[in-house]
């Protein structure tokens, strides 16, 4: 792509993405939203994490140690230091340690 | 806002930061070294912020993609946005002024924080902000220092993974109901192992969105 044809691409992309981010407010705002999807709006926000943790470890596949065995050890570190301490940077930056560890050093 | 309520919200975003400064600066940096104007990421960081759309569009611009490809993968990778905004109709419904921008910049980072927060609308309105001036000064690094300067970050990429590990415990742990949760986590292994990764997170949407709501209603039936 020229300049020209990214800059077009850039503004639909920015225009596509608020899009997505404005609609359900420009549906169901000012007068009450439908209860389903008030409790729907409840729910989701644990399924959606959920789906955020599996999106971010698509990447895996058990083919070979080395691509799946550093993300399974980091994010039993995570998931138990949070569990122990309750600290969410201590969690980041331990987790994330480990497997910069992992993918550079032991599993090259 | 007072200077220690700032400090506060900036210590509840730390996590986010060192994920948006790697992430940012590791933009940045492809599209330098891609060849493409210094300012062209930023730009993008500023007016797109959306981050796994703006990494999917280094891949578009040099594979020199239609206009209407360009329109598509903005919808099939950022459609998720959609339901992040349905969680949040309640709480942003008297936001005034400060509600443009709180939709705008609605990431899944900033939503990990306001959809599981009790405080107020201001608290989230800075939670967004600060947020999206970590993704646009990473880039900006990224993007300046480019290729001069080389070093192994790999893995680094994982603290945000980490971070939405940390959210994900964190509710499971105040929560009594853990199906949404399983649903979630279920549901898109099962569309991960039959769509693959490229195309799995719009069928996992529809069928989350399905599932909560078949809960919903038997639960309704059971309290009504």
């Amino acid at each position: 792509m020229d300049n020209k044809q990214i800059i077009i691409s850039i503004v639909i992309m920015a225009v596509v993405t608020a899009a997505i981010r404005f609609l359900p407010f420009l549906i169901f705002d000012g007068e009450n939203p439908p209860k389903i999807i008030l409790s729907l709006g409840k729910a989701l926000p644990f399924a959606m994490m959920g789906m955020l943790v599996v999106y971010c470890l698509r990447g895996i596949s058990f083919d070979a140690a080395k691509n799946f065995v550093p993300e399974v050890i980091a994010g039993v570190i995570v998931v138990t230091s949070y569990y122990l301490k309750k600290n969410t940077i201590l969690s980041v930056i331990l987790g994330t340690g480990v497997y910069m560890l992992l993918v550079q050093v032991v599993f090259r | 806002m007072e200077k220690s309520e700032l400090k506060r919200i900036f210590k509840d975003t730390v996590p986010i930061m060192i994920g948006y400064l790697v992430l940012g600066f590791g933009f940045g940096v492809i599209m330098a070294t891609k060849g493409y104007n210094f300012w062209l990421a930023p730009i993008m960081s500023i007016f797109i912020y959306a981050g796994s759309m703006q990494y999917a569009a280094v891949g578009l611009f040099t594979g020199g993609a239609g206009m209407l490809t360009v329109a598509l993968s903005t919808l099939a990778i950022n459609a998720r946005h959609l339901f992040y905004g349905i969680s949040m109709i309640d709480k942003y419904s008297d936001a005034g002024k400060k509600k443009p921008y709180l939709i705008f910049g609605l990431t899944d980072e900033t939503y990990s924080i306001v959809s599981h927060t009790d405080e107020d609308v201001d608290y989230c309105f800075f939670v967004t902000l600060f947020n999206q001036v970590y993704w646009v000064m990473g880039t900006l690094i990224g993007s300046i220092i480019g290729n001069m300067v080389s070093f192994d970050a790999r893995g680094l990429d994982f603290s945000l993974t980490a971070f939405f590990l940390v959210v994900f415990t964190d509710q499971w742990l105040k929560s009594e109901k853990h199906l949404p949760a399983i649903i979630g986590v279920g549901t898109a292994v099962i569309c991960l192992l039959i769509y693959g990764g490229d195309k799995f997170l719009i069928p996992t949407m529809i069928e989350i969105a399905l599932l909560l709501y078949l809960l919903e209603r038997r639960e309704e039936r059971k309290n009504g």
